[in-house]
């Protein structure tokens, strides 16, 4: 006999249960602290306030733990406590030509001003498991040195002097917030530059990986790829000045493309440019690509009909919290309309039926 | 952070979202693009509703959550916690004693009276995204009133399958101008789109679009002079009440694939069965 389910109000609560101590897992083995996942874990903590936009990395790291190592679900917690926050203003551009780079490379000229600093990279490293972390290995200690001080010129502006390359106006107007805001086409640069920066990382690599497999190709040279501390200045109207509020790492990249004219435009290099919270390179390497496949309407190309071209197809998508939640609500109940669909298919499955027998007979 | 807002949405937001809706009342069934915020549910499980709910509550209404008909399915609990939580509402499962009612793909089958607002959850506001993909495109066909695909759609569907192949979702006109989705609910709901006392209000938190309908507002299924609209259900009356005017879900009782079907509106059934209905199957 059939009895009306209750109850799913317990369910639920015994769900979360569960799934709080499948979190901690086995009391007798230590818990993971939030500075542990900040310092040792601190890409992962990169990529979840760069998707979650919101530089915190205290913030990142709990919700990587409350979220049991699943990013995506850490990024959705920042999220969800980001939309909370006042808003108190905003803070000047940071200026990256002072930033303090921990790694600075250029792909288009063997050197330059300041030199090239590879940092803490993986690159060149040989991708063999090293079986002494498994057991507890000593700290390592890397040799140091002075780190450079003053200004670090953008490799683009060497090329900009001969004109090489396309000029980009400087322009005051305040960007659009995507996050106040609802996201409507056509979107201007800085409103695809900021969907992009928190755009899911996954998703940017195979858009940038298509384009170099030639769905709307256009070569890419890493003219610059930076990562360091900027500081954030905010202005404070009482009084009437900026002032530091903090400092934040950034991944800066900018491409340079190869381009051979439109009819618009001469022939001359073109840029493609990627900002990212965090060390983040993958992402803003990425993030450039896209940048550059998305502007091949200002630069007068021709459009080839690749995906990476399609500023609707990339924008509606790139986010992975709508994108992961509109996913996965399919496990949500759809007896109703499954039901209506129950009845449609049946009732054209009988006229089906019908028909065949009556041509039969015929 | 200990304390959010009353109904979790700050009070800027909120007012944001009223806009939306007040625009949205102004213009039955244009779709207005609002600035939706990431709520602490995922998007498509009812941030879009939970957003209209948490801009229209006050904390004086009685709230009620319907997902599939029924006050206890999971998403529904789900939903009517949260409003516990932030915003200390009374909750109710009577249809008649809420004020607010978010639901997710049913209409309630006591009709509404003035004074309520139903809210919807919208997966996908737009009712020619299938027929075209691009906003840019959709948003031009609407503003134009070129609704010809959508005829050709539903006119293909009848000479392939002799019927319109669409049994939820199925798209309106309203007050003769804007065409629009009503959101996943049974076409057998669709006839109480139309005149209602209750204003209803459409919310689509990762589209960020909202929609409403007015109370009294004319709201028209799609159809041709030779094959009208026909609202349908399973052709069965209710197992646990006896009612043979609700619409109906079809459970799978025992091994052997014995099926029973139960109004899908949980209220419904329940006040019946305590009125002393008595279906079939009831013990």
């Amino acid at each position: 006999m059939y009895v009306a389910v209750k109850g799913g109000e317990r369910a639920i609560q015994n769900a979360h249960a569960w799934l709080a101590e499948e979190r901690r897992g086995p009391t007798d083995i230590a818990e993971l602290g939030i500075t542990q996942i900040r310092e040792q874990l601190s890409l992962a903590v990169n990529r979840v306030m760069a998707e979650g936009s919101l530089y915190d990395p205290d913030l990142a790291a709990l919700a990587i733990k409350q979220a049991r190592g699943d990013l995506i679900e850490a990024i959705f917690l920042i999220r969800a406590y980001r939309t909370t926050l006042p808003r108190f203003g905003a803070s000047e551009p940071v200026d990256t030509g002072i930033m303090a780079c921990d790694r600075r490379i250029s792909a288009t000229f063997k050197d330059l001003p300041g030199g090239q600093v590879l940092g803490p990279t993986f690159d060149y490293t040989h991708r063999l498991l090293d079986f002494k972390l498994a057991a507890d290995g000593e700290a390592p200690n890397a040799p140091s040195r002075e780190p450079e001080t003053g200004n670090v010129p953008h490799v683009t502006e060497f090329l900009n002097r001969e004109g090489l390359i396309e000029e980009v106006p400087h322009d005051d107007t305040p960007p659009p917030d995507l996050t106040r805001e609802p996201l409507e086409m056509p979107a201007d640069r800085a409103l695809r530059l900021q969907a992009l920066t928190r755009a899911d990382e996954g998703f940017t690599l195979g858009l940038a990986y298509s384009t170099q497999r030639g769905y709307g190709r256009n070569h890419a040279f890493v003219g610059e790829l930076r990562i360091g501390s900027v500081p954030v200045e905010m202005d404070i109207p009482e009084l009437g000045f900026s002032v530091e509020i903090g400092e934040v790492i950034l991944t800066e990249c900018e491409t340079v493309n190869q381009f051979t004219g439109s009819k618009t435009e001469p022939p001359q290099f073109t840029r493609g440019y990627g900002l990212v919270f965090g060390q983040t390179e993958r992402k803003a390497i990425s993030m450039a690509l896209v940048d550059r496949a998305l502007r091949w309407e200002e630069l007068g190309e021709d459009n080839v009909g690749a995906p990476a071209q399609d500023a609707e197809f990339v924008l509606y998508h790139a986010d992975n919290i709508q994108a992961t939640g509109f996913l996965e609500h399919i496990k949500l109940p759809h007896y109703v309309d499954f039901q209506s669909e129950l009845e449609l298919v049946r009732k054209l499955r009988h006229e089906a039926g019908a028909q065949q027998v009556q041509e039969a007979a015929e | 952070m200990t304390e959010y807002n009353f109904a979790y949405l700050d009070e800027q937001t909120k007012r944001m979202i009223r806009r939306a809706i007040l625009k949205g009342l102004a213009i039955p069934g244009y779709q207005v693009p609002f600035a939706s915020r990431e709520m602490p549910m995922p998007y498509g499980w009812g941030t879009g509703g939970v957003q209209v709910s948490a801009a229209v509550l006050t904390p004086d209404d009685t709230f009620k959550v319907i997902d599939q008909g029924a006050d206890d399915t999971t998403n529904a609990v789900s939903i009517r916690t949260f409003f516990q939580r932030t915003a200390g509402v009374v909750t109710t499962t009577a249809t008649r004693d809420a004020t607010v009612i978010q639901t997710r793909h049913r209409i309630p089958e006591e009709p509404l009276h003035e004074g309520q607002i139903l809210v919807y959850q919208v997966p996908i506001p737009e009712p020619l995204r299938f027929l075209e993909p691009r906003e840019s495109e959709t948003r031009k066909m609407h503003s134009l009133e070129e609704y010809g695909l959508m005829h050709v759609k539903l006119y293909e569907d009848i000479s392939r399958h002799g019927h319109i192949a669409t049994s939820y979702a199925y798209p309106v006109k309203v007050e003769g101008r804007y065409v629009m989705d009503p959101s996943p609910i049974p076409k057998f709901d669709n006839p109480k789109l139309g005149d209602m006392a209750a204003i209803q209000l459409f919310g689509a938190g990762r589209e960020q679009r909202i929609y409403a309908l007015p109370p009294y507002t004319q709201v028209v299924s799609l159809d041709f002079e030779d094959h009208p609209f026909e609202a349908s259900k399973a052709n069965h009356c209710c197992g646990m009440c006896g009612a043979t005017d609700s619409y109906l879900d079809e459970l799978i009782i025992d091994d052997a694939g014995g099926r029973m079907f139960v109004c899908s509106d949980t209220d419904y059934c329940e006040a019946r069965q305590a009125m002393g209905h008595k279906g079939k199957d009831a013990a």
